[in-house]
This record gives C-alpha cells, sequence and structure tokens, in this order.
C-alpha cells in the first residue's frame, strides 16, 4: 500500500443491500409495522372495495341489460299535446292506439317481435269474500300469447297462457301478484277471483326487469277476456316491440306515426332499458363518494407512517451514529429510511388490495354478482400507497440524514 | 519534548518514516462557538506510525473524545489537518469522508452499538456494507473475522444472547473486518466488568501483535499504563506522550522521560 494514493475508493451501498437495510427496521418491530401498515390497508381496502363493489354491481346490471336486451321499445298511449281538449271531442272515443296498430307496426321492416296488452276492467282477489277495497294495487290485463317471449322473461312455476289456455278462465300472474296472492307454487289447483269469476292459475312469471307492470298484473288470454269478460280487445293499451338494434332509432322515429297516423303526439314510445342504463351510470355518484372517504383513511393512514418513521429517526439515532461510522454518507441514510417508509407503506397498499378484493368477492358472491376487482384500482390503490409512502418518509428520511454522526453516537 | 510535526508543505506525499504514518494530526484546533468559546483541541500534533498500539488517556472533559472523532473523521477541526494514510481529509466532502471511514478506519465504541435485529455474524457484516462487496464476500470475510477473535461458535447468535465481553468482541470483529489502516477504540472496556476487559485488552494486544494499528481512547491509566505507547490529554493539549516496552505495565501513574519520547 502506499502513501501517495490521492482518492479513496466511494462508499456504496448496493440496491439489493438498500432493500435488506430498508427492510431491517420492520422485520426488528412487527407488531408497530403491522399497525403502521394498517391506516394505509384500510384506505386502500376501502377504495379497492369501492371500485371494486361499483364495478361488479355495474357488471351486473349490464349483463341483465344484455340478456333482456335493449332493443324493445314500449309504446303506450300518452297523454299528448292536447291531453284536456282530447276528452271532450271525437279524439276520446277513438283509442291512441287503434285495433289496426299491430298490423302495421309489424309491417316496419327493422321490427322482429311484438306483443300487446289490453286491459280488463275488475281486480283480483284470492277469493269472493275479500272486500272489493282490498285489490293489493293488482290490476288485470289481457295478454297476446307471445308476451313472456318478446319480455325475453321466463316463468317460475307452470306455464304461459297459448291458444287453448287462453280460450278459457286461466291466467298467469306476476311475481308481485303471485306473492300478494299467496300463491307460490302451481300445481292446477289454485283459483282465483278474478272480475267476479273464478280463474284457474296455471303459472306464475319471474320479474320483469324491462316491463314491473306486469309483475302486479294477473294475464289472462285475449280470448277468454272477450268470451268470459265482455273485454273489447281490439285497441291494446301497450305494445311491447323488438327491433333490430342498429335500426332501432329509425324505428323509434316513424313509431307514433305508424300506430295513430291521425295524432302522433298521442303515442309515446320508451326504452326501458335506458332506465338500466340510467342505473349503472347513478352508481359512479357513489362511487365517487366512498372514494372520498377511501382517500381520508389514506391521508390518515399516510401521517400515522410519517408519524412513525418520526420516531424511528429519534430512537435509531444509535443505529444511524454507528452506520455513519461505518462509511454510510447522508444519502445511503436518507436512502435507508425512505425505503423503510415505502415498504410499509407497500405492504399496507398489497394488504389494502387483498382485503378490498376479498370483501368484493364475498359481498358479489352473497349478491350473485359477477366478481370485478378493475386493475385500475389494484394498479392505483399501489401506486397511491406508494406515493403516500414516499411524501410521508421524506421529512424523517431528510432529519435522519442531516443528523450528525457525533451527535447520533452519543448515548442518550 | 516536542513532538514530530509533519511539515506543512509536504502532507501526504513524503518519503521515509513519514511513509509508515498511519495517522499525522498537524495543528489541530477544534473550538466550539459560544460565549465564551471552548476550545476542545488545542493545536494538536500527532503521528501514529503503522502498527502501533497506543492509548490517548486523559480524564473526562479532556477533549480526548472531540480528538477521537476529529480522528475518526465523525467531526471536522476548526482548523489543522489530519491525514489519515496519506489521505488530507480536512478539505473532504461529507461523501469523501464517508468513503474513508468505509475504508481507512474502524470503530469499537464503549456501548458495542450492535444492531439487535441481526444475527452475531450479519453484524461484522455490516462493516464491509457500505464498501458495496457482495454479501456473499461480507458472509465470508465476517465468518473469519468472528473466527478470529474466538467467537467462532456464536456467528448465529443475536447480540442479546451474548455477554457483554463476547458482543464487544463482536464489535471488534466489524471493526477488523474490512482490514482499516487505523482502529479506534472508545473506552472499549467502558462497559465491562474486569475480567472480559482484560480479555478484550488482551484480544486488542494480539490483534496488534499480528499487525492492526490500534489507538485506545480510554481515561484509565492502568490500562493505559499497559500499553507501548501513552498520549496524555488533559485541557485539550497533548500533556506528554510517552513509549514504553509493553514490559513496563505496572507504571500507573508516571511519565518518563527519556527513552520514550517521540
Amino acid at each position: 500500500m502506499t502513501a501517495t494514493s490521492t482518492t479513496v475508493a466511494p462508499s456504496r451501498l448496493r440496491p439489493g443491500d438498500v432493500l435488506r437495510v430498508g427492510s431491517l427496521g420492520l422485520r426488528t418491530r412487527k407488531l408497530r409495522t403491522a399497525l403502521s401498515a394498517l391506516g394505509i390497508t384500510i384506505g386502500i381496502a376501502a377504495m379497492v372495495g369501492v371500485l371494486g363493489l361499483s364495478e361488479s354491481s355495474r357488471a351486473q346490471l349490464l349483463n341483465q341489460l344484455d340478456s333482456l336486451g335493449t332493443n324493445l321499445l314500449v309504446i303506450t298511449a300518452g297523454t299528448g299535446i292536447g291531453g284536456s281538449t282530447a276528452s271532450g271531442t271525437a279524439a276520446s272515443s277513438s283509442p291512441a292506439i287503434p285495433s289496426e296498430a299491430p298490423g302495421m307496426v309489424r309491417r316496419i321492416g327493422p321490427v322482429e317481435s311484438l306483443a300487446s296488452t289490453i286491459p280488463v276492467s275488475g281486480n283480483v282477489y284470492r277469493n269472493p269474500y275479500v272486500s272489493s277495497g282490498d285489490t293489493g294495487g293488482l290490476s288485470v290485463v289481457a295478454a297476446t300469447d307471445n308476451l313472456v317471449t318478446v319480455l325475453n322473461g321466463s316463468m317460475t312455476d307452470g306455464r304461459f297462457l297459448d291458444d287453448a289456455l287462453g280460450a278459457y278462465p286461466n291466467t298467469v300472474l306476476g311475481s308481485v301478484a303471485a306473492q300478494r296472492l299467496g300463491i307460490n307454487h302451481v300445481d292446477g289447483t289454485q283459483r282465483v277471483w278474478l272480475a267476479g269469476q273464478w280463474f284457474t292459475v296455471v303459472g306464475i312469471m319471474d320479474h320483469f326487469p324491462l316491463a314491473e307492470d306486469i309483475d302486479r298484473s294477473a294475464v289472462i288470454g285475449t280470448t277468454a277476456a272477450s268470451t268470459y269478460l265482455g273485454t273489447d280487445v281490439t285497441s291494446p293499451s301497450t305494445m311491447y316491440v323488438r327491433t333490430n338494434e342498429q335500426k332501432l332509432d329509425d324505428v323509434r322515429t316513424v313509431l307514433p306515426a305508424t300506430v295513430n297516423p291521425g295524432s302522433p303526439d298521442r303515442v309515446s314510445v320508451s326504452r326501458p332499458s335506458d332506465a338500466l342504463a340510467a342505473k349503472a351510470a347513478a352508481q359512479t355518484a357513489f362511487t365517487a363518494l366512498f372514494l372520498g372517504l377511501g382517500a381520508v383513511a389514506l391521508l390518515v393512514g399516510g401521517i400515522g407512517i410519517a408519524n412513525v418513521m418520526v420516531i424511528a429517526v429519534i430512537e435509531r439515532r444509535n443505529e444511524i451514529g454507528l452506520r455513519r461510522a461505518l462509511g454510510a454518507t447522508r444519502a445511503h441514510i436518507r436512502r435507508q429510511f425512505l425505503t423503510e417508509a415505502l415498504l410499509l407503506a407497500a405492504l399496507g397498499g398489497v394488504g389494502g388490495v387483498l382485503f378490498g378484493a376479498l370483501a368484493t368477492a364475498v359481498y358479489g358472491s352473497v349478491q350473485q354478482w359477477p366478481i370485478v376487482v378493475p386493475l385500475s384500482a389494484v394498479v392505483g390503490g399501489i401506486v397511491a400507497a406508494l406515493l403516500i409512502g414516499a411524501i410521508a418518509g421524506l421529512y424523517p428520511a431528510m432529519r435522519a440524514a442531516r443528523l450528525a454522526p457525533t451527535e447520533a453516537l452519543r448515548s442518550a | 519534548m516536542t513532538l514530530l510535526a509533519p511539515p506543512r508543505d509536504t502532507v501526504a506525499t513524503g518519503g521515509g518514516s513519514e511513509q509508515d504514518a498511519v495517522l499525522r494530526l498537524a495543528d489541530v484546533m477544534k473550538v466550539y462557538p459560544g460565549s465564551p468559546p471552548v476550545v476542545a483541541l488545542d493545536g494538536i500534533d500527532l503521528t501514529v506510525q503503522r502498527g502501533e498500539l497506543a492509548a490517548i488517556v486523559g480524564p473526562s472533559g479532556s477533549g480526548k473524545s472531540t480528538l477521537l472523532h476529529v480522528i475518526g473523521t465523525l467531526d471536522r477541526p476548526s482548523s489543522g489537518r489530519v491525514i489519515i494514510d496519506g489521505h488530507d481529509v480536512s478539505g473532504m466532502s461529507d461523501k469523501g469522508l464517508s468513503a474513508v471511514r468505509s475504508r481507512l478506519i474502524g470503530f469499537v465504541f464503549q456501548q458495542f452499538f450492535l444492531l439487535n435485529g441481526m444475527s452475531a455474524v450479519e453484524n461484522v457484516a455490516t462493516g464491509l456494507l457500505y464498501t458495496g462487496a457482495s454479501p456473499a464476500d461480507r458472509h465470508a470475510a465476517a465468518t473469519t473475522a468472528l473466527e478470529r477473535v474466538g467467537l467462532g461458535h456464536r456467528l448465529d447468535h443475536r447480540p442479546n444472547e451474548l455477554s457483554g465481553g463476547e458482543r464487544q468482541r463482536v464489535a471488534i470483529a466489524r471493526a477488523l473486518v474490512h482490514r482499516p489502516s487505523i482502529v479506534l477504540a472508545d473506552e472499549p472496556t467502558g462497559n465491562l466488568d474486569s475480567r472480559s476487559g482484560e480479555a478484550i485488552m488482551a484480544l486488542l494486544r494480539e490483534l496488534h501483535a499480528e499487525g492492526s494499528t490500534i489507538l485506545i481512547i480510554t481515561h484509565d491509566r492502568d490500562l493505559a499504563a499497559a500499553l507501548p505507547r501513552r498520549i496524555s490529554f488533559l485541557d485539550g493539549r497533548i500533556e506528554s506522550d510517552v513509549l514504553a516496552g509493553p514490559s513496563v505495565a505496572v507504571d500507573g501513574n508516571g511519565h518518563r522521560d527519556g527513552d520514550g519520547h517521540r
């Protein structure tokens, strides 16, 4: 060795050693590590959980939309522009949806299928002894035999009316109607007192998300309605139309004039899937609120980490002094404590993502939703945790680095 | 007698006997500001040759801790020059000083300063951490160093599973593991019972016999008396600098002139 060498090889800390040194404090104080990471865990879990749950419920709604189809249009008799004057004039005598309307609508090219319902006067009761006021909010309608098919619905029990069943006093109940009438299965013996006659229950329909008024109805065949109840079944009150999805807007435009060329303003056309789509969109408002709450939890977690790191720097003064005596530069000390804060936050972040995903999975499977944990929430959660860790660790790390070696080595 | 002060203009590159100087202080002052200012080091000139075992002895408050910090580059002198193994550290940046500490100086502290979360061998390996050596090399060197101080059977013990004497052995191994030019031991026996303390001193003498340069800072005159060179310190000045044969072990308080002056 010569005494004339002019420079000493600089101190060096390998990247792998930075991690090892940065995790030392966490490994030696496990309980404190767990508790201080918990704040971040809660914040990230809240955010990931909220995003996961809202995505899952959206996916559920979209699945529902997919299975129900967004190509359904509902035509009802609207009040029209001159609603009040119409009552006294000739307009009131002619129905808003004339009897020839179904045929006209079917002739529109993109229309794939059409079902219609006709209101029947009278109510439905369990038996003749029920007071006539206790209607249970249920109504009676006559429907074409393709109603369930057009609505993409299904039966929970029994079967829907066909030509034969619809010609006799048989009825199919909507899901709410069945519940209110106390009928939960179909064995061919249950009867209901419908518009002053006994009707046999032959089926119960499942919930129709796109036509909830059907849920509260007892449906009978058009033939039976005219034969037994004397209802005029020529002009429907509601028509359900399936069209080619691409041509939907065009169909929607021409429908009112097709249905009632004389006064198209008395016809209203709606697209019930719009309501579900709006529901999916409305949830983002709640999501934003809960994300805000998660961010507050995250902030509190970050402050917790800063606090723990400040304490660690004070407690580990001697360690800092020792490391400086062993050749650590200020940058090495700063890096050590910054790494420690980052690891702490990353630990909390990963834990939070796991807990958030778990919460989504548990709640989603209870609700029978498809389970969706958005990748953006996972990545965003961990990035947010690291960012918080970096900010929280910066000041304590700088403090540790600024500590003079002689002061650090002084025994407390 | 005056001490051998290095000529100002030939610092670090001098020939002859200066080639072997591991440590040279030239007119080192350390003044802490205040009213009145405290002069902790008052013009220290000191040379330590390679392979020496020397004690800096003095009562508490004499400035010997400040001297240790200045020699160890943990603190900067107010004026004067400090040359370690040929490197003038006076004007070095924090980075440069860290480099000097990581490669040229080994520290042994009264409080050991072992890290509790690590085994003995990991603690010793920390002595090489900031040289950038690979983990495998560090572990191998640490094992050798621990075997050298007689703790080959305690490699994986934690500091809290070791006795005080064993802990100080671990600390000594850590100070030696990177083969420093000089080892600075600050009251190495201060926290030990007398038997462990004697064993530690015996170990330091052995290491010296094997060629290590060791500077021991102590307030214990009996301990210092057993060492080949004693530098007495009082009120920030060197009071006496005595060189004696290692056989002169009993001379506790007399500073004999004549044979040992430098």
